[in-house]
């Protein structure tokens, strides 16, 4: 029996070892398909597409271009330019050269200046709002307080926490103000209605300690400035009403968290005048609240030691969806005016809030040390846009 | 039987009509099944600190209820105060609730009221304490005196055996009770309620006796008050009076306890007194704006706040009652009538005030030197008035600095140490966090520092300040001096020098002075490596700093 080998070429007997020819004549085809091509013969795809697979050949495209002078033809070599420069304006040469197509989806050149800083810019505003309205701005360049001016004149007693060591920074150095700096014929009032009552009131009934009234702290609230200000106005010869404001720092001796930090801007105005009521009051925030574009107010009965009656002021944010608290607010009690001098018709209406809160909100920060201190992200600082705090 | 279900604060409009009352609906939260209410209590209204005093306060507000009449009867207890109390704890009020039927919830809040009173009007029980006995467990008359600790000797509250007062101390030393020690530890006499047969009610302001403990079976309630303040003292019983009254057999009677003094006089104690005010009902208006009330309508909103009032010809007559005790003046009835009214209908109207604005020269100035920093492309800083003794001191290589800062007692950190008396520390610590900007680093800060000062009332003085930095790959020390320079020009100032310094803050050979005329208002230079490295700068910088004050 024969068995043939692939290529049908060669045979082998079944049985034994010897290997015969099986045909007369082979025929390469590979070979001959190969000398076609190189003879560039025409050669069927099927065999070009097998061999490609063999790698026995590789193809390679040729692309040929018939080219001729254009317009535009010159014999040396031209850049396009990218801008309009003061030599070409000088030789005239801007006229006979092409322009690269500007990148108008690029952004432009950064501009590095200088910039203020955005609470800074806020408190701009505030204060413009107050001069808008005609109040007179409070000298209050004086951080460092006595408890006399910051707590006992406001007829705030003397065992409120409020005057707690763990709500108040006291100082050490220089500790105590000497006690011929409080106003003698004021002094000996503010301690009477303290202990006694006096000026229609019971007063509090307590013993009154002049050691107190004379330890030195950081001033918690810019209404001891208010303070010493209407003092000022109750001594004077002849009433004179009286709209003062004032925006600055104060020291609040508390827990810190994201919100709060020891020092903070506080802003505050007051309306000195005959017979202001909270009428009045009401009027004078909404017209202030509405600089701020805060139209919306509702007003919360709320207790301070130096106010009565005292309100709460809140405004609907649109964006929160909900009532939000603005500011603190109040008539300052007898209690506190009368021993001043002021004559028994006039009434002070008073306002604050804090800075640094509408800012935050304004600015979507939610952190208080991305708004102050060293931690501020400069770039922040440099891109902190207009302040417009009546738009929102 | 207060008033108050367990449904009602769920109904829609509470929060309102708390927002309306005066008080603040804060959180409600679900504690192991039960819905529980935090609502905060303005600071002078000690009447409302219990559900009992709340819910009544809220009732007579809606018009569901009148306020209670109390009932003081006839003393059948006494209490002696020995004179040894002086000095350590002077004075002591009591009263007795008879025939009080007390539940788990009012139990309860009777021991929380306690608790309120003791933090808020007590101040941390250091003014006022409170004891409360079960009457039936002791026998009168009871004493007030003091003894030395180790005479001291009973069985405290929740302890299992009899001690003296030192060895009761040595454990409490150990536990909650240990801020309330210090209140008299250091008198040689401790103060002590006890009865006629010796047994100890309680070490006040400290710990109760064992042996009086109230529970919930308890028919007949002893209340003693002590205190350092007399007249906080009467307050704290009225209001509890006031409150836990409504669970006696006959509500709102309370029994007297007669008080004898150490000098034989005597009076009766709690006073759950009411005083009456006139008011001319026109002048009540006038603060709060209403316009159109008659006195009819002024008597009920008054009413309404429990303060029961009447009309009489045009005065009102204004009854102030024992859970009022924060009507102090006029004013606070005022309040009380704008609150009834509704601060929220009150009509608004402007002050017809004209007036012209003035502002205050130095910040109107630091505001346009600030514009011009900025205009020299500097970024504005704000930085801490506080800071450590070492910031303005040893960390700027002059140690003797410190003396003139301004000094906070117990700063919580070394980061509230004393005032700053320079801008630069703020300065730099912002550069030093600022690393990832690019360079050059320029930044101005226009800013009060404080320095003690003995010619001003409180011993201190505040200045106000320019400063600005520069950081960069090289020191800019002639972009500093460049802005000083501008600086002047825009203060229109001709007349000012700088002179080299040896400041050690500086660079050698790198710093000078300012002189405006004649005097030294600032200084300027390169800084010291080592103030650099203090402040944890890499980088080169020049500064420059000076008092804003003599150009306003």
């Amino acid at each position: 029996a024969v068995v043939s080998t692939q290529s049908g070429h060669y045979g082998r007997d079944e049985n034994g070892p010897t290997i015969f020819r099986a045909v007369e004549e082979t025929t390469d085809v590979v070979k001959d398909v190969l000398s076609n091509i190189q003879s560039k013969n025409p050669v069927p795809d099927k065999s070009v597409q097998d061999l490609k697979k063999r790698k026995l050949i590789s193809s390679s495209v040729t692309k040929f271009y018939s080219v001729s002078k254009g317009e535009g033809f010159r014999t040396d070599i031209e850049k396009p330019e990218a801008d309009l420069t003061a030599d070409m304006l000088q030789d005239g040469t801007w006229k006979s050269k092409n322009f690269k197509d500007y990148n108008f989806t690029a952004k432009g050149a950064p501009v590095v200046g200088g910039c203020l800083h955005p609470l800074l810019k806020v408190r701009t505003e505030f204060r413009r709002i107050f001069l808008d309205m005609g109040f007179t701005e409070m000298p209050t360049n004086q951080f460092v307080e006595n408890g006399f001016w910051n707590f006992d004149a406001l007829f705030q007693p003397q065992q409120h926490p409020a005057r707690d060591a763990h709500d108040t920074f006291f100082i050490s150095d220089p500790q105590m103000t000497p006690k011929e700096a409080f106003p003698p014929g004021y002094l000996e009032k503010v301690i009477e209605v303290h202990e006694k009552g006096g000026y229609g009131s019971t007063g509090y009934n307590y013993d009154w300690k002049i050691e107190e009234a004379q330890k030195n702290i950081l001033r918690t609230h810019t209404t001891a400035v208010s303070t010493r200000m209407l003092y000022k106005l109750g001594q004077q010869e002849k009433f004179v009403p009286t709209k003062l404001f004032s925006i600055d720092r104060v020291f609040r001796n508390e827990t810190l968290d994201a919100t709060h930090l020891a020092e903070f801007h506080q802003i505050e105005g007051l309306i000195a005048d005959r017979n202001l009521s909270l009428g009045h009051l009401i009027g004078v925030l909404h017209a202030f609240f509405k600089k701020l574009g805060l139209e919306k107010l509702k007003f919360k009965p709320a207790y301070n030691p130096y106010t009565e009656p005292s309100m709460e002021i809140f405004s609907y944010h649109p964006g929160l969806k909900k009532w939000v608290e603005v500011g603190n607010s109040g008539i300052f009690r007898p209690e506190m005016l009368l021993p001043m001098g002021l004559p028994r018709d006039v009434n002070v209406i008073a306002w604050g809030l804090s800075l640094e809160r509408p800012t935050m909100i304004k600015y979507g920060i939610n952190n208080i040390r991305e708004l102050i201190g060293p931690k501020v992200n400069l770039n922040m600082v440099q891109a902190n846009p207009i302040c417009r705090l009546d738009k929102n | 039987s207060s008033g108050i279900n367990a449904e009602w604060p769920l109904r829609p409009g509470f929060e309102d009509l708390c927002f309306d009352f005066g008080v603040e609906l804060d959180d409600i939260v679900e504690e192991e099944g039960i819905t529980k209410f935090k609502i905060d209590i303005p600071a002078n209204r000690y009447d409302l600190l219990c559900v009992e005093g709340l819910s009544q306060g809220l009732n007579v507000f809606l018009g569901k209820t009148t306020l209670p009449r109390y009932t003081v009867l006839r003393a059948r207890e006494r209490l002696h105060v020995d004179g040894s109390v002086e000095g350590v704890r002077p004075y002591v009020v009591a009263a007795v609730l008879r025939d009080i039927t007390l539940t788990e919830d009012s139990y309860n809040s009777f021991i929380l009221l306690q608790d309120k009173l003791h933090q808020n009007i007590g101040r941390e029980r250091s003014l006022v304490s409170i004891g409360t006995h079960d009457l039936d467990t002791i026998q009168g008359p009871f004493k007030y005196h003091a003894l030395p600790p180790p005479e001291i000797k009973f069985q405290p509250l929740n302890q299992d055996t009899v001690m003296t007062a030192p060895q009761m101390f040595d454990i409490f030393r150990k536990n909650y009770l240990k801020p309330y020690l210090q209140i008299i530890e250091s008198s040689p006499v401790y103060p002590l309620i006890t009865d006629v047969n010796g047994t100890v009610l309680s070490l006040p302001p400290v710990i109760n006796g064992n042996h009086s403990k109230i529970s919930l079976s308890t028919r007949n309630i002893f209340i003693e008050v002590t205190a350092k303040d007399r007249k906080k003292a009467g307050i704290v019983l009225d209001t509890i009076c006031g409150a836990f009254s409504e669970y006696c057999t006959t509500p709102h009677t309370i029994e007297a306890v007669e008080i004898v003094q150490a000098d034989g006089s005597t009076f009766s104690s709690p006073k759950m007194g009411s005083r009456i005010e006139e008011y001319d009902s026109a002048e009540l208006c006038l603060k709060s704006g209403i316009k159109t009330a008659t006195p009819e309508q002024l008597a009920d909103l008054l009413t309404k706040m429990c303060l029961r009032a009447s009309v009489a010809g045009e005065k009102l007559k204004v009854e102030i009652g024992p859970t009022r005790h924060d009507i102090l003046h006029q004013c606070d009835v005022e309040e009380d009538i704008a609150i009834a009214y509704g601060y929220n209908n009150i009509p608004q109207v402007l002050p017809d005030l004209y007036t012209i604005a003035v502002e205050q020269d130095v910040n109107k100035l630091s505001d346009s030197v600030r514009e011009e920093l900025a205009r020299c492309g500097f970024t504005e800083v704000l930085t801490f008035s506080l800071c450590s003794r070492d910031d303005v001191s040893v960390n700027l290589r002059i140690p003797e600095a410190v003396g003139g800062a301004v000094q906070i007692s117990n700063p919580k950190t070394f980061e509230f140490q004393v005032v700053r008396t320079t801008l630069l520390p703020g300065m730099l610590k912002t550069a030093s966090c600022n690393r990832n900007m690019p360079l050059p680093l320029k930044l101005f800060e226009v800013s009060d520092i404080v320095v003690k000062d003995t010619l001003t009332e409180t011993g201190t003085k505040n200045y106000r300040y320019v400063c600005a930095l520069f950081a960069g790959k090289t020191s800019g020390f002639e972009v500093v001096h460049g802005l000083l320079d501008r600086v002047m020009l825009m203060l229109d100032v001709k007349d000012y020098h700088i002179q080299q310094t040896s400041d050690p803050m500086f660079f050698p050979g790198r710093g000078a002075d300012i002189i405006l005329g004649t005097k030294k208002i600032g200084h300027l230079g390169i800084l010291h490596p080592e103030v650099l490295e203090k402040f944890d700068v890499t980088l080169p910088c020049s500064v420059l700093e000076f008092n804003l004050d003599p150009f306003v």
